[in-house]
């Protein structure tokens, strides 16, 4: 078993709020760059993905392929941007990596590759795959006797998927406790709003078998403090609807569809920059 | 075959704790003993062919071996994109077992029919594409899977498949076998094809034709040596699947003839580009698209004579 590192536990390392300013800032420079949509799917899952990677996961940077590493899935794939951002944040790669975001020849692809850089378990970006990985991972966690924890994030959109569901069944039958999925409810897919169809999602889970929990998916300290206590009833797996905002963090890509589609110009990010950094 | 795959698996897991195997609920009591004698190693995830192959990827990546079993259809094109994306991108040590390949599902109609497996799952990047000839190679075939660092579709028949090998054969992943020689042409089947070309081979004899019997039970990566001596050594080269002739063993080797400049004749034997129009036994729908000793060893003769 290795330790968390040692940033965690340093009274000097900066805060979540910190981290999570950071990774914003990283997101809006790649969309920039690269000229790439999604930019709010991204923002929607900074302080997630923060969370995980500052205050719970049990991973060290130094042996990303530790084989009992916790592992975080994105399964929205299309919010990349903040798992890069994040992994070069908790030092799983040198910063000049994400140069290599949307460039010909470059590691980092809009969706991510197969252990394309250190810190990405998964190739995701076709919706609904990370929970059935996730849960053959728990599960071969299981057999082997092995105590990593899976956790897998998902969209709101992605819950239209009917492969969510398939793995939403066959998880609790298993008592895969190991697995977490993190649904990041901004209530927005990609051309309409979801709560219409996704309401009661909370219920949707527990009544498939999940010891569920809701929450402000923005509030870092509430994120770690619940992420901390699963599994939150013993032999079962833990679904968590983080309740969000697309574009968080950037007042005029809130909860606007555009920003599901347009890279920020110039101008955008500066206005951006300056609004996240405040 | 699906007895034989049971035994293939029996002996890979006494071998390799890291062999699983996941059914989306097929294989009534065929799995009971494995199950027992590999507790938690045997799993019916339920009808949900996605996330068996989602969980099989997941396994695999948590250091498993699994094989995903399902009806050939259900098993590749219910859940093609995961088998792409989960299995094949991630390039994962996953075998996916499709029952029942070509018409072996006859009278449950053309839903449960595979004639299109081969061609889909050969297109995918990192899989191997394996077809076993009869229940002897099935064994073997399984242990071979079970060897294989990166994804395997293996096609089975069904129950009651007849025996071609009277001893144990040697089985190698892209390795074909010879099972009859000659040195007019080359028949050269893949999959549950392969006891109509041995007697295919056997009536050519009878009319002093000198049929070879190439079993390419590995349609990706094709043996390409054993290619260049059939089309070197004898004059035509035929090919035979209970499968599509869109894009299955004969169009493999069409492509490599295509791509190799080879210039030996080449003729393919396959099923219809069509759904049954009506239900029939596995011989009744065979017999419908010509896959039968009579034509194609009536087409090879004329052929030949065509050709001299």
């Amino acid at each position: 078993m290795f330790q968390p590192g040692k940033t965690l536990t340093d009274v000097n390392a900066p805060s979540l709020q910190a981290r999570a300013r950071a990774v914003r800032a990283r997101v809006l420079r790649m969309a920039h760059a690269g000229r790439t949509p999604h930019v709010a799917s991204a923002l929607s899952c900074v302080d997630l993905l923060v969370a995980l990677y500052f205050s719970v996961l049990r991973i060290d940077p130094a042996n990303p392929e530790d084989p009992n590493r916790d592992r975080l899935l994105l399964s929205k794939g299309h919010g990349c941007m903040a798992q890069y951002g994040a992994l070069a944040e908790r030092g799983f790669f040198p910063e000049a990596v994400l140069a290599e975001y949307a460039r010909d020849g470059g590691r980092l692809a809009e969706h991510p590759g197969p252990h394309c850089v250190p810190g990405i378990e998964a190739a995701t970006g076709s919706l609904g795959h990370g929970l059935p990985i996730g849960a053959g991972l728990a599960l071969a966690a299981k057999v082997r006797g092995a105590n990593y924890r899976v956790f897998v994030v998902l969209s709101d959109g992605e819950c239209y998927e009917g492969s969510v569901w398939e793995a939403a069944l066959f998880a609790p039958v298993l008592n895969l406790a190991g697995l977490t999925a993190i649904v990041d409810y901004n209530g927005w897919s990609a051309m309409a709003p979801t709560r219409p169809a996704m309401e009661p999602l909370a219920e949707k889970w527990r009544a498939f078998g999940w010891s569920v929990r809701e929450i402000d998916g923005h509030n870092l300290e509430s994120l770690a403090s619940v992420l901390a206590q699963v599994p939150f009833e013993p032999g079962r797996p833990s679904a968590i609807i983080a309740r969000t905002v697309k574009g968080k963090g950037v007042s005029f890509m809130e909860n606007d569809l555009e920003w599901h589609y347009r890279p920020p110009n110039d101008q955008d990010l500066q206005r951006a920059l300056l609004e996240i950094s405040g | 075959m699906r007895a034989a795959f049971v035994r293939g698996l029996t002996a890979a897991a006494r071998q390799d704790p890291r062999v699983m195997l996941l059914s989306s609920d097929l294989g009534f009591k065929i799995f009971d003993e494995f199950a027992h004698e590999f507790p938690g190693r045997f799993l019916n995830v339920g009808v949900a062919e996605s996330n068996m192959i989602g969980v099989a990827a997941g396994l695999a990546l948590g250091g498993m071996r699994p094989f995903a079993y399902s009806i050939a259809p259900f098993a590749t094109l219910r859940c093609l994109e995961h088998v792409r994306n989960d299995v094949c991108y991630h390039k994962l040590a996953v075998t996916i077992v499709g029952l029942g390949g070509g018409y072996s599902y006859g009278h449950n109609g053309p839903t449960h029919h595979s004639l299109e497996d081969i061609a889909v799952m050969r297109a995918l990047p990192n899989m191997s594409v394996v077809c076993p000839g009869d229940p002897v190679e099935v064994e073997p075939a399984v242990g071979a899977a079970a060897a294989h660092a990166s994804p395997v579709y293996l096609r089975i028949g069904r129950a009651g498949d007849p025996v071609v090998h009277t001893g144990p054969v040697h089985f190698e992943i892209g390795r074909a076998i010879t099972l009859r020689d000659g040195c007019d042409c080359t028949l050269i089947s893949t999959g549950n094809t392969l006891p109509l070309a041995v007697e295919i081979s056997d009536r050519l004899r009878a009319i002093s034709i000198s049929c070879r019997v190439l079993n390419m039970h590995t349609v990706k990566p094709l043996d390409e040596d054993a290619l260049h001596a059939c089309a070197g050594e004898t004059r035509a080269l035929f090919t035979l699947e209970e499968h599509s002739r869109i894009g299955g063993l004969g169009s493999a080797i069409a492509e490599w003839a295509a791509m190799n400049r080879v210039s030996c004749p080449l003729h393919l034997f396959g099923a219809e580009d069509a759904f049954a129009e009506s239900t029939g036994s596995q011989a009744y729908l065979r017999a419908l698209c010509g896959l039968t000793v009579d034509h194609v060893a009536d087409t090879i003769a004329a052929r030949l004579v065509a050709s001299c």
